[in-house]
């Protein structure tokens, strides 16, 4: 196997990251530019390395745990590139690098697969997996979002406003981040799971209804639409909200992995 | 084409030797003028702001000797005895004129280190020079210089960015509560000098909507009035405190006048938005409990003074980054002006050598009268040749080599060595 694209790629995420902590050290504009130019190199790199890998093993990136994780890292850094450009806010982009970098290179450490390829196949099968990643990818950014709103904001009330403080996006900022996150990731599983069912319909006979990965599904559906309306408008704005949101990830965590694992009938790695 | 400046700032004059030294507008433009008329300044631009009043010009001799007669024209323009003045001048020339220039317009030279007034004050002179047409090439080269140096600067540093006051400090840290504030409203408890400069913070930020609340309310209607804000009701808190996202308090009161039960009730009544409390009283104005309510941000005069002397430090940590950014422009522009001055000096000695060559031909060529009239051609002709490989040739190349220019540091020497005194470009 080539491995060019895969050095190329850690190449460029590791740079963006060393980019992106000198911007929130030193404040310097260039410093900032060069990372976001760097991370959609890596971006750009990523997904040739992706589409080789694939085309080596005649199928599709998330066949195996190691494609699931590397597609995550992919679309953990579209999903974040996206939220920079339209937030025109760089300064968050030295705490996701790292959840990339490792998503990155944990993928080439992943064990070797042994499970069965699932049943499902099809273009309406590959979008409900992928969704469903973009899905985790974005919840996983308005994770990191809402750690560092919790983090600035404890700094903010202690009075402990050093360097990285007046460099890091202000709090309401952050929340809006986390939200455009949140929702961006609501849109994905919401479609992704509908496409799930219409997947699941066509394969009569061979996937249970009381799948416990459905249920963990809906619930963390209904969790980050509990979150998106308590975050906007009620009591719970602020820090609430946010350690709401880690929860929240926590939960796609578990469905991520001890359900997909240990109680799905139909699910592996997405 | 050298430079003269010749000023004062806050380090070398009291105010009342400011004030005096001052110009308007319209003084500056005439000061130019006079300066012109009486041949003491061929370009002038006059920097005058409430810390400086700086003359820069372009003398037609040297920049030494244009010196004095620029402190005589200052003293006699405002009337202000020479020897009086002469203890707050200053005189910088060529290198250090320049340097000093883009030192003022990087903010290094301010009051306030790095503060951003600086760089408008410098552009707007500019323009009012270059509109009414004092300045000329080199002026014009020199200031477009300062304010790419003042740009960059403030671009490439964070010499401007931190706070250096406890107004500025508070509005800078609603920022980072609630992001650019001209969407958002505030309430200035007080109407003494601090809630003026309060209110002076906010304003330059754009804010939609200023509130001002005091005991007296004559002096809160002329604060607001101002500052185009509107007037709340002294002691109305539920009321007031609903809308506002910054609450700034700076009241003589010896008991805390936002207390714990009021910024909670507010708050419940707010649907727990986030509220900036900036405590500016002393005593305090806030009671130290309102800190611990959710989403209620309080900062004191003591939080906001050790964050300004943070700042300080954190600012004056840039300055050899900026120096850095000064000294590259003031090599650029040296090397720019050595340029245009050695350009004009290779034009001179080629004016001076053919003139040269035309006497010496008149004076001994056409007194061998023993030679036929093509032996004298071709001597004319040898010695144009001559001529041309050893003078004109390298002055071709003086214009036209860059890196050669480079080499050359000094100018007036190669003048004073080929035009003995006799032309300057």
């Amino acid at each position: 196997m080539n491995h060019f694209y895969l050095i190329l790629t850690a190449l460029a995420y590791a740079l963006s990251l060393w980019l992106y902590v000198q911007f929130l050290s030193t404040g310097r504009k260039l410093t900032g530019r060069l990372g976001t130019i760097l991370l959609a190199l890596g971006l750009v790199t990523h997904y040739f390395a992706l589409l080789e890998r694939s085309r080596g093993s005649h199928t599709v990136p998330y066949h195996d745990l190691y494609g699931s994780m590397s597609l995550f890292g992919w679309l953990l850094a579209l999903t974040y590139l996206g939220l920079e450009l339209f937030h025109r806010q760089r300064s968050v982009g030295a705490f996701v690098l790292p959840f990339i970098l490792v998503f990155f290179l944990a993928a080439h450490l992943a064990p070797a697969d042994r499970l069965p390829p699932p049943a499902a196949h099809g273009i309406v099968f590959a979008f409900h997996v992928t969704l469903s990643i973009l899905a985790y990818a974005a919840f996983a950014l308005s994770f990191v979002l809402s750690l560092i709103f919790l983090g600035e904001e404890r700094l903010l009330r202690r009075h402990k406003v050093g360097d990285v403080v007046w460099r890091l996006p202000p709090l309401e900022l952050l929340e809006q981040m986390s939200r455009s996150s949140v929702l961006v990731g609501l849109i994905s599983i919401s479609i992704g799971t509908a496409l799930g069912f219409v997947s699941v319909d066509r394969l009569p006979g061979q996937n249970s209804l009381f799948d416990p990965k459905y249920i963990i599904t809906l619930l963390v559906l209904a969790l980050y639409v509990l979150y998106f309306f308590l975050a906007r408008t009620t009591a719970w704005r602020g820090a609430r909200a946010s350690k709401l949101c880690m929860f929240n990830f926590a939960i796609v965590v578990l469905s991520f992995t001890v359900v997909n694992f240990y109680f799905s009938h139909s699910h592996r790695y997405f | 084409m050298e430079i003269v400046l010749v000023g004062l700032n806050h380090r070398t004059a009291p105010v009342e030797v400011r004030e005096r030294v001052s110009f308007t507008t319209e003084q500056a433009q005439r000061a130019a003028d006079e300066l012109r008329t009486r041949g003491i300044l061929e370009e002038t631009l006059v920097l005058s702001t409430c810390n400086r009043s700086e003359v820069y010009g372009v003398p037609p001799e040297s920049s030494h000797e244009s010196a004095p007669g620029l402190s005589s024209f200052l003293s006699e323009f405002h009337a202000v005895r020479l020897d009086v003045l002469n203890v707050s001048l200053y005189h910088h020339y060529d290198r250090e004129a320049v340097r000093h220039l883009f030192r003022v317009s990087a903010g290094l030279d301010s009051m306030l280190l790095g503060e951003a007034e600086i760089l408008g004050q410098v552009r707007e002179a500019y323009r009012f020079a270059h509109e009414h047409g004092a300045t000329g090439p080199v002026l014009n080269r020199l200031f477009q210089g300062a304010l790419e140096v003042g740009k960059r600067v403030r671009s490439e540093t964070e010499l401007g960015t931190r706070p250096m006051s406890a107004a500025s400090a508070g509005v800078k840290l609603a920022e980072r509560i609630f992001g650019k504030l001209s969407e958002r409203s505030a309430l200035v408890v007080g109407a003494g000098t601090t809630s003026e400069q309060v209110l002076s913070q906010l304003r330059d930020r754009g804010m939609a909507h200023l509130h001002v609340m005091n005991r007296s309310r004559d002096r809160a209607n002329d604060l607001a009035k101002q500052f185009g804000a509107k007037v709340a009701v002294w002691g109305e808190w539920e009321q007031a405190l609903q809308s506002p996202d910054v609450v700034v308090s700076s009241v003589a009161a010896e008991e805390p006048v936002l207390r714990r039960e009021i910024v909670e009730r507010a708050m419940a009544a707010r649907g727990n938005r986030a509220l900036f409390l900036m405590d500016l009283g002393m005593p305090r104005n806030v009671d130290p409990g309102v800190g611990k309510l959710y989403n209620v941000y309080v900062y004191t005069m003591d939080d906001l003074t050790d964050i300004v002397q943070q700042n300080r430090n954190a600012r004056e940590s840039e300055i050899p980054r900026a120096e850095n950014i000064v000294d590259e422009h003031v090599g650029k522009f040296l090397s720019w002006q050595a340029s245009v001055e050695l350009v004009g000096l290779v034009d001179a000695l080629r004016i001076r050598i053919r003139e040269e060559r035309a006497a010496f031909i008149r004076s001994r060529v056409e007194s061998m009268q023993h030679l036929a009239e093509a032996d004298r051609a071709h001597v004319e002709k040898l010695m144009d040749e001559m001529l041309e490989k050893l003078l004109l040739e390298p002055a071709q190349r003086l214009r036209g080599e860059k890196q050669l220019r480079r080499k050359i540091q000094n100018a007036e020497a190669l003048r004073d060595l080929f035009l003995s005194n006799r032309e300057k470009p």
